[in-house]
């Protein structure tokens, strides 16, 4: 009798990964209609999708629609799948389902470039042509991202390979550095660079336009693409390294590959749309406890659910204060932050 | 055939493995035995491919080990730690699973199922199978990741031509009641018994005694013994390794104890 029932409970597990893949696939288009319907101007369904499918609707409707809220809704979509997704990864590469790109330097390096382009951007403006200016904060911010990444990665490294904690102490060393030199430069800030800060370390979309869209899609679209193409690799990684390479896995290369995959799609969702926290941990966990933990699940499920969540996010940010809109890593801190510790009482009543 | 001559494994300036060899030869159980810190994991690690000796000579099949790719030596053979952390919610079956992802994208994918079944049958874990590994017992989780390094060698029955196959043991029954033991050990046997050269590290010297072949007397990063059985576990030799008094009973019905 529990035989025929435990059965059941595996046939279903791994007969439900694509069901839920297709389950949390219909959610993200459905929220991805929402929000595109969601907004100052009132628009409807209908409207939404005859104007998707290139119907025609009027002027002022088709503009909303296709300037405004189509880029900064696939900006959402972009933006969520990668965090969740190098999120998902890097918990996977460091067995530990509470990591987060955040450990080797990603959004300190990223801040810094940031803070570093509001406060003396206009020194390096003047030297380049007008229509790169508006590139230079996501540029800085990636190449903050991608260089922290690369400086903790490259002090760890001895004899060609990095042993995990050393990993993680450098990180630590070179969040402390990032995070001082950023101090430093908010130092000699005036009030309104400050507040420029403030605003881009709360994290918006608005940036948005097809522009910062194409900007972020390719590097993340290319980072996501390796990831899922090393879920199995990373089931063997959570065994433990050892065991991993008894597997015939090649560790050392896998934590390079991850590490910069997660790097670049996170560096690029940085860039183009601040600091957003908590997604990359929160909508991953969600997935395991839904699914299990087995990455052709977790990899693709937190894509899609990250990229819903965003969304949802993004759409709640604009419309509670309407006219003006709350930035949109303050709406998922309030929604991870109780999440996470929620996640961490649990954790420590199964230890 | 694993063969390794004068391996050298150093830590700082400290000999892990000082000129110890060790050869583990398809068809037999090769026991390692030696107190704590004599270099028996280190031994194994470096047998597995693992860790790159200081010094010393490293052969599977009569050429370099370190020429094999990693996943080439994982499809022939497997290992066993002496104990596995695991912080996610596999289920047990999910975690033998993972001993066929050398097997991934190749022929012998087809065998999947059949090794996993095969794996849990043997290794005893059908009742909980389907239970996460986290809420298993020490002893449980140890045998789930046996079962895992079985289905990492298991080959279908009458598949001659296949390659010799090794599985490498540290402490196998550490975390085992007497019965698990010596199912594990009985496993091992078998394993030896369809052409696979096992090596075990075991603790338990009557365990030893009553399942090896050969046996590898460690001390120190040294060997200080190595051969048949019958040779190496003698009261002179296991006294010098291990430092106590040491003898060895025959029973009537041929079985040897040791009694220390």
């Amino acid at each position: 009798m529990t035989e025929i029932a435990e059965s059941e409970v595996r046939v279903s597990r791994a007969m439900k990964r694509p069901a839920i893949l297709a389950g949390l696939g219909a959610l993200l288009a459905a929220t991805f209609i929402l929000s595109l319907v969601t907004g100052a101007v009132p628009v409807s369904v209908g409207d939404v999708l005859r104007s998707l499918f290139g119907f025609e609707v009027d002027g002022q409707t088709a503009a909303v629609i296709q300037m405004i809220r189509l880029p900064r809704a696939l900006l959402a979509v972009v933006v969520g799948g990668a965090l969740a997704g190098a999120g998902a990864a890097f918990q996977g590469l460091f067995r530990n389902p509470l990591a987060d790109p955040s450990l080797i330097g990603v959004s300190s390096g990223a801040a810094f470039g940031a803070v570093f382009v509001i406060v003396f951007g206009g020194l390096v403006a003047a030297a380049i042509p007008a229509f790169a200016s508006p590139f230079l904060l996501p540029f800085f911010a990636f190449a903050g991202g991608i260089g922290a990444t690369f400086a903790i990665q490259g002090l760890a490294q001895s004899r060609g390979q990095a042993a995990t904690a050393t990993l993680l102490l450098a990180g630590i060393a070179i969040n402390a550095l990032t995070w001082a030199l950023t101090g430093v430069t908010i130092y000699v800030a005036n009030d309104a660079q400050i507040r420029d800060f403030t605003f881009w370390s709360m994290g918006s979309l608005a940036s948005g336009g097809w522009q910062a869209l194409w900007l972020a899609t390719v590097p993340i679209a290319l980072a996501l693409g390796v990831i899922l193409t090393r879920a199995r690799a990373l089931d063997a990684m959570l065994l433990g390294e050892r065991e991993a390479l008894h597997l015939g896995v090649p560790v050392h290369r896998l934590k390079h590959i991850i590490m910069i995959a997660a790097a670049l799609a996170v560096s690029s969702a940085v860039a183009v749309s601040g600091v957003i926290s908590f997604v990359g941990i929160v909508v991953p966990h969600v997935v395991r406890m839904l699914a299990g933990p087995d990455h052709r699940i977790v990899l693709p499920g937190s894509i899609l659910a990250g990229a819903t969540l965003l969304l949802a996010a993004d759409s709640f940010a604009r419309i509670v204060v309407a006219p003006a809109e709350l930035p949109i890593g303050l709406v998922t801190a309030a929604i991870g932050s109780p999440f996470f510790l929620w996640l961490l009482m649990n954790r420590k009543r199964s230890l | 055939m694993i063969e390794a001559r004068d391996i050298t494994v150093l830590a700082g300036r400290k000999h892990l493995l000082d000129g110890a060899g060790a050869r583990v030869v398809p068809g037999h159980v090769t026991a390692l035995i030696g107190p704590n810190g004599a270099g028996k994991s280190t031994l194994i690690s470096v047998l597995a491919g693992e860790r790159r000796p200081d010094a010393g000579t490293l052969l599977l099949e009569g050429a370099p080990l370190a020429t094999y790719p990693g996943r080439a030596l994982a499809q022939r053979r497997a290992v066993l730690l002496q104990d596995s952390a695991l912080d996610f919610a596999f289920t047990a079956e999910e975690v033998v699973e993972l001993g066929r992802l050398p097997f991934s994208g190749t022929p012998e994918q087809m065998d999947d199922e059949a090794a996993i079944a095969a794996a849990c049958g043997l290794a005893g874990i059908g009742a909980f199978r389907h239970r996460s590994y986290q809420t298993l017992s020490g002893g449980e989780k140890q045998r789930v990741q046996f079962a895992r390094s079985i289905a990492q060698i298991w080959r279908r029955p009458g598949k001659s031509q296949s390659l010799p196959r090794y599985l490498l043991l540290d402490e196998p029954t550490s975390a085992l009641d007497l019965r698990h033991q010596r199912m594990v050990l009985d496993i091992a046997r078998r394993l030896a018994g369809d052409g696979v050269g096992v090596l075990a590290a075991i603790h338990d010297l009557n365990l030893a005694i009553a399942y090896a072949d050969d046996v590898i007397l460690l001390r120190e990063g040294r060997v200080l013994a190595s051969g048949p059985v019958d040779e190496v576990m003698t009261s002179a030799g296991l006294g010098a390794c291990f430092e106590v008094e040491v003898e060895i009973l025959t029973r009537e019905n041929g079985s040897r104890a040791v009694l220390v």
